[in-house]
């Protein structure tokens, strides 16, 4: 069983977090800065498979995870996942979120949380593996999407309207953001 | 995307240029107190902007921060029937409410409504929701009706594969919720079903189901068999969505082939050489060139593989199956990449646990070896660790081991430890020659001594005391090792024993003369800790009695200040004793008391068991290969040592057989239970113990005499006997399941008095008067028992044990005392403390047994010890609106009771109050339409969740009655709170 998703960036910087077992908000925080000590220093090329923190449970679970450009995402696993089979999922979680945001970034991660958390959900329910089939985790994201239009379609579309006339620098706002270095994870199709 | 959220981004982009962590708190709490006004204003939030504010609120608990409101918006969000405000709802729940809300209740019921919903959607939000809550109330609730949805026949794929891991997680945390039924037989069929997802769902499903009753889900055996043949045998182009990068649905490959490792190997011949084709199958592929360059390709089709190399090592039944798995591992070993080498490792281990695959492990031995020198990564270098251990045996044993030392030197500190343990094991385990064994145990000290474990040091001691042809060894190489300018205190511990039993075996050379012995030693007693002086000053003594000669230095050494006045008593104690004992004794008394330690028993080795507590399952498997191997005569794997595999029961006198011993100090290396006993001997009172305990043990009882003769201090000694004796009533139990009540309960109307207070007087009779205070928070309390001696003359054994007479109460609280000593002096008063946790609802009530002898006559009297349920309940304040609600939703008849009883007391409105106020209860106005009566609510909080209750009670001042309705979410605590309130008005 998976016990906790953690995406976080180069610096440790939470950017999506996930646990499927009970953990007061300070221990979470906790567990995060333990694994992102853990993982961080390890080098590139090492092995994705780590003996889990004290907090996570020590020496029966196991960190898995992968470090794509500016994010680690890591897995905390109990010893009836296949590691192999989890660092696949890793790949699949990612892959699934770069059809969905075209070329996703960890802006994306930020900005569109509920949309990451949608898709985590389709891939990872309560800690198990839900769905492995990319294509059908992005046709639900697609439909769930157009069900989102659809509803907001008369109430919200003239607000956001509005909003957009009013602040046509948006873009150039965002692209204000110093961050020193975001590529996109081409590094996925090696 | 276009149609972001704006205000968000804002928001998030300010955060990011925040300078400061101040400026970022400063901004967080702008936007807070900014969604609080809106949460709060009067304006309706359309979908959109609720869904906006709930992303704000989740991004600042991301970052950090606690979110301490929007808890109710967000479970009004999941009434709501759009889709997008009930995903948002169901978001903020599962990341931002723990199980124990209060609002809990209210969110069940949308989980309800949505469960029975039409609409496939809203079905399967509530099944998320459930499986990433996944608390033991949700089980309750939901765990019966999931089934239904799993083995409709109408539920759409995607429900079904919802409900089957929903259902999981419910398992996985309580199983006893899940029914059985004849949904089970049904749900392996799941293992045909079309759709691949349901299919894989499925299966982790009931690979925790079989655990449970494996009988039952034989049935899944053949058709996980033939379900995987049709995987592994397709072509990739089969089950298109399904294959990941060229490899054919892996998830599910490795799930069956899970599966099928809690079975033994199936017994009818097709199945079985259906399975054995898709494993051959699989290991062929391996093989085969791959069908992309891609590492995703590789990952995959590993996954598989290792998952296959598990089936066949857990099978254990073909040779030719365990060999190709082994020679596939042994290319691993030096693949490209680092997680194969590590995973070749980690499977190899279990591989050379198989007796079929043991010696093709072996050799790969070469390679293991390098893995540990060159491995860059430390958990690569563990496992290789890991696997050396299992593939040690007799014939490469030395070889092994020392590559373990030369890597101990450079090993990372996290590994030592357990490398240290691994080692000593190893050396005792397979050694052939045990003068090897002594110097490997010493060079562990000299390497690591800070990791060497008491165990590891006790061990060589029993070992060298139970073997006379290493004792001479092991003092010539102990006393070498303790000339070397610097040495580690374990290693001094090692050298004082062994020289103190045998120093005389290298008397004889005259670089090791009695007094270059004795000098070497006190060299190092400056530098030691106190335990490791107490047990040289032992050691001391012990060569007072092999070297006449050196008596008078000794003599100067325990008679110095630093020892006879030291302020550890135990140093102080033992300088005193051995003192009198070295002055006094004649040469007879001392070769006596002094004699060399008798074997110790044979039993298994408490380092093993250290190490078996850290690996589990690893060390389980090589222990079950040892017993096989000594099982088959051929293999002659059984030795002296390690032969004791099965834990010999050692009596507690077998250890106390005759003579000193310095057992005192090494009675930690015993097990448990044991080191209790011999505790009993010698723990308390070690140095008394090692100049009387032998005496006591052996039942020389000339001797004891004669020691007392000569006039050593003998409180402790002259006890010891007695108390061996009586043995089991020394070891004192505090809490008592069950136990029949020793004589009637007594002082029931003062009980009565601690339901609504929580000091006063207990108990009182003419000679005893029992006090409690006690205070809680939470689910945990503290409750600490006065007992006053009234009398002139002190109250002998006095003794008080805690009693539950319902079996249950076992699981329902946690109850720790910390004793009160056997004797309560003339009009003393003595305190005993319990400290009580509350782990679930309860209703039967502890007792308390106090027993002691006063005047000659044993007393004995048995309370009802002050706790109860409503101890643990907090006041709650809400609304008129909540309040009903809560109500409502509390309406089950089996969460209602009732009563209607006779006045106990005066009906006076005020002194209710503060009754009610003190059962824990809160006093709600404003709510009852009739203002005499009063309401009110509490949450009982217990460890396993919390209980909400609300009451209401009606006075009928004419005919002296009241009416009191109590619901809570637990039937059992709605009928205790009401039975312990009537009892108070």
């Amino acid at each position: 069983m998976i016990k906790a998703i953690l995406i976080f960036n180069n610096h440790g910087k939470p950017r999506l977090t996930k646990f499927y077992m009970h953990y007061a908000e300070d221990e979470q925080q906790q567990v995060i800065r333990e694994t992102f000590q853990l993982v961080s220093k390890r080098d590139d090329n090492v092995c994705n498979f780590l003996e889990g923190g004290t907090l996570i449970g020590g020496q029966d679970y196991r960190l898995i995870y992968r470090h794509y450009a500016t994010l680690y995402f890591v897995f905390c696993v109990d010893s009836s996942e296949s590691e192999l089979g989890i660092l696949d999922l890793i790949q699949v979680f990612v892959e699934t979120l770069d059809k969905c945001f075209e070329n996703v970034c960890e802006l994306d991660l930020i900005f569109h949380m509920d949309r990451v958390h949608f898709i985590l959900n389709e891939l990872v329910m309560g800690g198990m593996v839900l769905e492995t089939n990319m294509n059908e985790i992005v046709a639900r994201f697609e439909e769930q999407q157009k069900l989102q239009k659809s509803e907001s379609g008369f109430s919200a579309m003239p607000n956001r309207a509005v909003s957009t006339v009013r602040d046509m620098n948006l873009s150039q706002k965002l692209r204000d953001i110093k961050i020193p270095d975001m590529p996109s994870f081409s590094s996925l199709y090696q | 995307v276009k149609d972001s959220m704006r205000g968000l981004a804002v928001f998030i982009s300010d955060i990011r240029n925040c300078k400061s962590k101040e400026a970022e708190e400063k901004r967080i709490n702008k936007e807070l107190a900014n969604i609080r006004s809106k949460f709060k204003g009067d304006k309706a939030l359309d979908g959109y902007q609720k869904k906006k504010y709930v992303c704000k609120l989740l991004f600042i608990f991301l970052l950090g921060n606690d979110i301490d409101f929007g808890h109710m918006e967000a479970v009004n969000l999941l009434n709501s029937n759009k889709y997008t405000e009930k995903q948002i709802g169901y978001l903020f729940i599962s990341v931002l409410i723990s199980e124990n809300n209060e609002l809990m209740r209210l969110v069940q019921q949308n989980l309800k409504n949505d469960l029975a919903s039409r609409n496939p959607v809203h079905v399967n939000l509530a099944l998320e929701c459930i499986a990433n809550i996944g608390s033991k109330e949700m089980a309750e609730m939901f765990a019966p009706e999931i089934p239904k949805l799993l083995v409709m026949g109408d539920a759409g794929d995607t429900v079904k594969q919802s409900a089957a891991l929903c259902l999981l997680k419910l398992f996985r945390t309580a199983p006893e919720m899940v029914p059985i039924g004849d949904w089970t037989s049904r749900v392996i069929h799941l293992l045909n079903d079309q759709h691949m997802g349901v299919v894989t769902a499925a299966v982790s499903l009931i690979e925790a189901l079989v655990k449970r009753n494996p009988d039952d889900f034989k049935g899944c055996v053949s058709l996980s068999i033939s379900r995987l043949a049709r995987i592994v045998t397709s072509s990739y182009t089969d089950l298109q969505d399904y294959t990941y990068y060229f490899v054919p649905a892996p998830w599910l490959s490795v799930k069956l082939l899970r599966l099928l490792q809690n079975y033994p190997p199936p017994e009818d011949t097709t199945v079985r050489n259906r399975l054995a084709e898709c494993l051959e199958t699989i290991l062929n592929k391996a093989v085969e060139p791959p069908k992309s360059k891609k590492v995703q390709h590789s990952n995959a089709k590993n996954a598989v593989l290792f998952e296959a190399i598990s089936l066949i090592i857990h099978m254990d039944s073909d040779p030719s199956l365990l060999v190709r798995a082994c020679s596939q591992l042994g290319q691993f070993l030096s693949n490209r990449e680092t997680n194969l080498r590590y995973l070749a490792l980690e499977s190899m281990c279990l591989l050379a646990t198989s007796e079929f695959s043991h010696d093709a492990v072996k050799r790969h031995q070469e390679t293991v070896v390098t893995a540990l020198k060159s491995e860059r990564d430390v958990s690569v270098r563990q496992r290789a660790v890991d696997l050396l251990y299992a593939m040690c045996d007799r014939s490469n044993a030395e070889e092994i081991v020392g590559e373990m030392l030369t890597y101990l030197e450079t090993a990372d500190y996290s590994i030592r430890g357990e490398l240290v343990l691994k080692i000593a094991i190893l050396a005792e385990k397979y050694a052939s020659d045990y003068t090897w064994y002594v110097d490997t145990i010493l060079n562990l000290i000299r390497l690591a001594g800070d990791f060497v474990s008491e165990e590891v040091w006790y061990r060589v001691i029993q070992i060298v005391i139970n073997r006379e042809d290493v004792q001479a060894y092991a003092a010539k190489t102990v006393f070498e090792a303790l000339e070397a300018p610097a040495c580690h205190e374990n290693m001094v511990k090692v050298g004082g024993y062994i020289l103190g039993e045998f120093g005389n075996l290298i008397a004889g050379d005259a670089r090791s003369s009695p007094s270059t012995q004795f000098q070497l030693l006190h060299g190092k007693f400056h530098l030691c800790s106190p335990p490791t002086r107490a047990l040289l000053l032992s050691a001391y003594i012990k060569l007072v009695n092999l070297f006449p000669e050196i008596r008078e230095d000794i003599i100067a050494v325990l008679e110095s200040d630093a020892n006879l006045r030291n302020s550890n008593v135990e140093i102080q104690q033992r300088a005193s004793e051995y003192l009198s004992l070295a002055r006094n004794s004649t040469q007879d008394v001392l070769a006596t008391v002094l004699e060399e330690m008798p074997p110790f028993p044979e039993r298994e080795s408490s380092i093993l068991a250290q190490l078996r507590k850290k690996k589990p399952a690893v060390e389980d498997a090589i222990r079950a290969r040892g017993e096989k191997q000594q099982q088959r005569p051929a293999s002659g794997a059984a030795d002296g040592a390690a032969a004791s595999a099965a834990p010999t029961a050692a009596t507690p006198t077998s250890g106390g057989g005759g003579g000193v011993k310095l057992q005192g100090d090494i009675a930690g290396a015993e097990s448990n239970t044991d080191s209790d006993l011999l505790g009993l001997d010698f723990g308390g009172s070690a140095p008394a113990a090692a100049a009387g305990g032998g005496g006591a043990g052996g039942g020389s009882v000339d001797l004891l005499s004669s020691i007392l003769d000569v006039g050593v201090s003998s409180s402790s000694s002259s006890s010891a006997a007695p108390s061996a004796a009586s043995g089991a009533s020394a070891q004192r139990k505090t809490v008592v399941v069950g136990a029949g009540a020793s004589g009637s309960i007594v002082g029931e109307e003062n009980w009565h008095k601690f339901v609504c207070k929580n000091s006063g007087v207990l108990y009182e009779n003419d000679i005893l008067q029992v006090g409690v205070k006690c205070d809680y928070q939470q689910s945990s309390g503290r409750i600490v028992v006065y007992y006053g001696n009234k009398t002139p003359a002190p109250l002998a054994q006095f003794a008080s044990v805690i009693n539950l007479p319902d079996s249950s109460l076992t699981n329902q609280l946690g109850i720790q005392v910390k004793p009160v000593g056997d004797r309560v002096g003339a009009s003393e008063q003595v305190n005993e403390v319990i400290t009580v946790d509350c782990m679930a609802e309860f209703s039967a009530c502890p007792l308390l047994n106090i027993r002691f002898v006063y005047s000659g006559v044993a007393q004995s009297i048995t309370l009802k010890l002050p706790l109860t349920i409503n101890k643990f309940m907090q006041s709650s304040e809400m609304d008129s609106a909540t309040f009903f609600q809560h109500w409502k939703q509390l309406s089950q008849p089996e969460q209602e009771c009732q009563k209607i009883f006779q006045a106990k007391f005066p009906m006076d409105a005020e002194t209710t109050k503060t009754k009610i106020l003190g059962f824990g209860f809160s006093l709600l106005s404003n709510i009852d339409s009739n203002p005499a009566n009063f309401v009110g609510a509490g949450i009982v909080q217990t460890k396993s969740g919390n209980i909400g209750s609300l009451f209401r009670l009606e006075p009928n001042q004419q005919a002296q009655m009241y009416r009191l309705t109590v619901h809570s979410i637990k039937p059992g605590v709605s009928k205790r709170l009401c039975e312990l309130l009537e009892t108070q008005i």
